[in-house]
């Protein structure tokens, strides 16, 4: 596979992440953010795996199964922190 | 020659459902649709490129341990959508309906 075409792909995904943050900024309320965050952690697990596949190192892997657990633990921290309070965006 | 076709066919695939999420997060209306936009087209994505990098590294270390990020993968992505749509609807987020003009 010519590595033109993985590199094509990584600056895809670059451009489809700053689209996403577009509504994490603008986003009126929390899980319309959170909805557009989890889109975003996903794109950068999929950078990461093209990443590895072009480089042929393996060691991005654990970085990006690292970051995929940490990502869904931290969207129940932020859930869990945000639901104690009282109804109401 | 046919791993090649397999590989830019999975890219290409994830390349549509890509930009078919983003639009429907940055244009649809509600939180619900939002979250359903950015589910289903993202995991269908994500999983192209995954299939697309198992099938470029052929047997190897690195399919396995895409593999194992894909199992996970699996788990956690519906258990996110389903926490965020939980959590809205506990906040009280109205759905969005659409405005009758005539009545």
């Amino acid at each position: 596979m010519s590595p033109v075409t993985w590199d094509a792909v990584t600056w895809f995904l670059v451009g489809s992440i700053a689209v996403g943050l577009i509504r994490v900024f603008i986003g009126p309320t929390t899980p319309d953010r959170l909805v557009a965050l989890n889109l975003v952690a996903a794109q950068v697990l999929a950078i990461l795996v093209i990443v590895a596949v072009k480089e042929d190192l393996s060691i991005y892997l654990d970085v990006a199964l690292v970051y995929d657990i940490f990502g869904f633990v931290g969207l129940l921290a932020v859930t869990r922190f945000f639901s104690r309070g009282k109804e109401g965006l | 020659m046919i791993s090649h076709i397999l590989v830019q066919l999975f890219l290409v695939l994830g390349i549509i459902f890509a930009v078919i999420g983003n639009i429907g997060v940055l244009f649809l209306p509600d939180v619900y649709t939002r979250l359903q936009a950015s589910s289903t087209c993202t995991t269908t994505s994500v999983f192209s490129f995954f299939i697309a990098g198992m099938i470029d590294a052929g047997l190897s270390p690195l399919t396995g341990k895409i593999l194992v990020i894909t199992l996970f993968f699996v788990f956690s992505s519906p258990v996110a959508g389903h926490i965020i749509g939980r959590f809205a609807w506990q906040k009280g987020a109205v759905p969005w309906r659409r405005v009758r003009k005539s009545e």
